[in-house]
């Protein structure tokens, strides 16, 4: 008994960093993998989401819908910022990244201003239960449904809609996808937006379980970089993987050592595992299989 | 020029063609320059000058990035992480050792050393381990924000290396000032006008030694790689080597001005490590104009006291300011204000200018 609950525990940990994983890293990852630019200001559109759902339930409405909302609002946000600002870099993808941290510093500081330097909190749903002895967050379980969920949600986009087919030829050969008439420019915006409104949702469902302050996204970014580092281009061959495995690492180290050890683990596994499979696990995967 | 006969030929790669500026105008400018620079003391109190100290003391970690971002076009985001690093080994070192007998000198240069090691580690595995750009922007910029929130949990009295506390969140304080050693009573340099001429005179060699660095061939084959590392590789460099070489000479400069810094202030914060921190030498850079020593060093002048003016008088503005600035630049010019002005003017700049945007 006593060994069951040490694996359920263990299982529970490794699922909870996986959800964290994929949730925060997903976002940024559809916009890696489609364009080519990393987001810097990918934990503010966290934060973004986050706030958003934390007023609309304190408006009254129902927690999922208020998630949603935060997921749209970040979304909507994200291709504003595209249309305005992206947009003219495409030609330069490292200036394009310099810019998306300019716009972090803008958001992180602006809300600072504008809204104080904590938000209350709503609180963490459904109480808990106790397997041997141990309390767990069923809040928790609803996380990792949710990150499972938005894997297929995301495969179903880019294998069975049209914007997902457009999109993927857009990204392969913009110049043919154009001359096939494929609007590019909407097809950019959108899978910009996209990106943005995960990140949203990654806000809206960590919120109730965190504190809320404007400098709340950094605590996502890390994970969120390493895992697009060691995952590479492509969400399912790349970030998903990436995300089980850094959890095993992290769900380990922290367990023997605390949530910093963890941390430190996953960005010295990191520089490890960049420094043998360069392209990440993507490169791996696809060379294996050519 | 007497300078530019061949006797003397580090000095001829004062100037060349990876740094703007040459002959006997850009000379005399540059001497007009450095005599008010030198003059400036005795027009000031001491306080003021000391408090002024602090600008230059950021100046080694742009020209540092200028190398590594503008010249080599490595995406270096983790700057702050060297400056972190060699401003607590510094603490640590003056904390244990004392200031007597020049051994804050020695510290200094133990505390830089340290942290060109960590940066040749790092480096090692970044560059070796191919790391592209995008990649290697997000890694370094990790790196540094994961040191943050380590540095920022070491409050307890387990975490002392020697006598030296970490202190946490706090920051570690108490560290001597760079003290000379005098016959008849050591000279500590607090922040007044002998710690100024003597980080004036660090700044300069620096400069003048960057630029000869840069025209040399070592500065020609990383800018070769910086506009095309495939083309470079093929004529026989090995990049790895070259990038990884400036890597670590910039992040020696970042880990000098964490020293200069955390002398200049008794002081070191995990802060100086965080997301906000790490952007500011971005903004420096980025704005007076990456690609070259000179503009760099200028552009972070400016806009240092630009921030510094701003945080005195809308100190929760300046950050919002900041990031503004570093969108318009990067947005309306990609070069650095400097370039971009000085082309209205100038056909070299205008030149230069076409060449980058490219």
């Amino acid at each position: 008994m006593d060994f069951l609950s040490g694996l359920f525990s263990f299982l529970y940990q490794t699922g909870d960093a996986f959800a964290f994983l994929v949730l925060s890293a997903c976002g940024l990852a559809v916009i890696f993998g489609m364009m080519g630019i990393i987001n810097l200001a990918h934990g503010e559109f966290i934060l973004c989401g986050a706030y958003v759902t934390t007023s609309a339930v304190q408006l009254g409405l129902p927690l999922p819908i208020a998630i949603l909302a935060g997921a749209l609002v970040a979304g909507l946000v994200g291709m504003l910022l595209e249309r305005v600002i992206i947009r003219h870099l495409y030609s330069r993808p490292l200036d394009s990244i310099v810019v998306t941290w300019g716009i972090s510093m803008i958001a992180t500081q602006g809300t600072l201003i504008l809204l104080g330097s904590t938000m209350p909190g709503t609180g963490t749903p459904f109480g808990s239960f106790s397997v041997g002895g141990y309390g767990y967050s069923v809040y928790r379980l609803v996380l990792m449904l949710a990150a499972v969920a938005t894997l297929a949600v995301l495969w179903l986009i880019f294998t069975r809609t049209r914007f997902g087919i457009l999109a993927r030829a857009t990204i392969q050969v913009p110049h043919i996808a154009e001359a096939l008439g494929v609007n590019t420019s909407l097809i950019y915006s959108l899978t910009f937006g996209l990106g943005a409104a995960l990140a949203g949702l990654c806000g809206g469902l960590y919120a109730p379980t965190m504190t809320l302050v404007p400098t709340m996204g950094s605590a996502f970014v890390v994970e969120a970089f390493v895992t697009v580092v060691v995952g590479g281009a492509d969400i399912f061959l790349g970030t998903a993987p990436a995300a089980a495995i850094l959890a095993v690492v992290k769900a380990g180290l922290t367990s023997w050592q605390g949530q910093l050890a963890g941390q430190i683990g996953l960005l010295v596994a990191v520089i490890v595992v960049i420094r043998i499979l360069p392209r990440g696990l993507t490169g791996f995967i696809l060379r294996e299989r050519a | 020029m007497s300078s530019r006969n061949s006797v003397s030929s580090p000095f001829r790669l004062l100037e060349g063609p990876q740094t703007l500026g040459k002959g006997p105008g850009f000379w005399s400018g540059f001497a007009l320059v450095l005599a008010l620079a030198c003059i400036y003391p005795l027009f000031a109190d001491g306080y003021d000058v000391g408090n002024n100290v602090y600008f230059f003391n950021w100046a080694f970690m742009a020209l540092g990035l200028s190398l590594i971002w503008g010249y080599g076009g490595a995406l270096s985001f983790g700057q702050t992480a060297f400056f972190g690093v060699a401003g607590y080994a510094y603490g640590v070192f003056t904390i244990n050792l004392g200031d007597a007998y020049g051994l804050t000198f020695f510290s200094l240069l133990a505390a830089v050393g340290v942290s060109a090691l960590f940066a040749a580690v790092l480096g090692y595995f970044l560059f070796f381990g191919r790391i592209s750009g995008v990649f290697l922007g997000i890694v370094t910029l990790s790196v540094t924000l994961v040191l943050e929130r380590f540095m920022s949990q070491t409050a307890g009295p387990e975490w002392a290396i020697g006598s030296a506390r970490l202190n946490g969140f706090n920051g570690m304080g108490g560290m001597p000032s760079l003290t000379i050693p005098w016959p008849g009573g050591d000279i500590a340099l607090y922040p007044d006008v002998a710690l100024y001429y003597l980080t004036l005179a660090m700044l300069v060699a620096v400069y003048l030694a960057l630029r000869i660095l840069v025209n040399s061939r070592f500065g020609n084959v990383l800018v070769a790689i910086r506009e095309n590392p495939q083309r470079a590789e093929m004529l026989g460099y090995d990049i790895r080597r070259y990038q990884l070489g400036a890597f670590v000479i910039g992040s020696a400069l970042a880990g000098l001005s964490g020293v200069l810094y955390t002398a200049w202030g008794n002081y070191i914060t995990p802060s100086s490590m965080g997301m906000s921190a790490a952007a500011l030498p971005v903004v420096w850079v980025a704005v007076g104009g990456r690609s070259d020593l000179t503009t760099t060093l200028f552009g972070t002048l400016l806009v240092l006291a630009g921030f510094q003016y701003l945080t005195i008088y809308g100190s929760q503005y300046a950050l919002v300011v900041m990031g503004v600035l570093l969108v318009v630049t990067i947005l309306a010019a990609p070069s650095g204000i400097f370039i971009t002005l000085g082309s209205l003017f100038s056909k070299g700049l205008r030149r230069r200018l076409k060449r980058e945007s490219v």
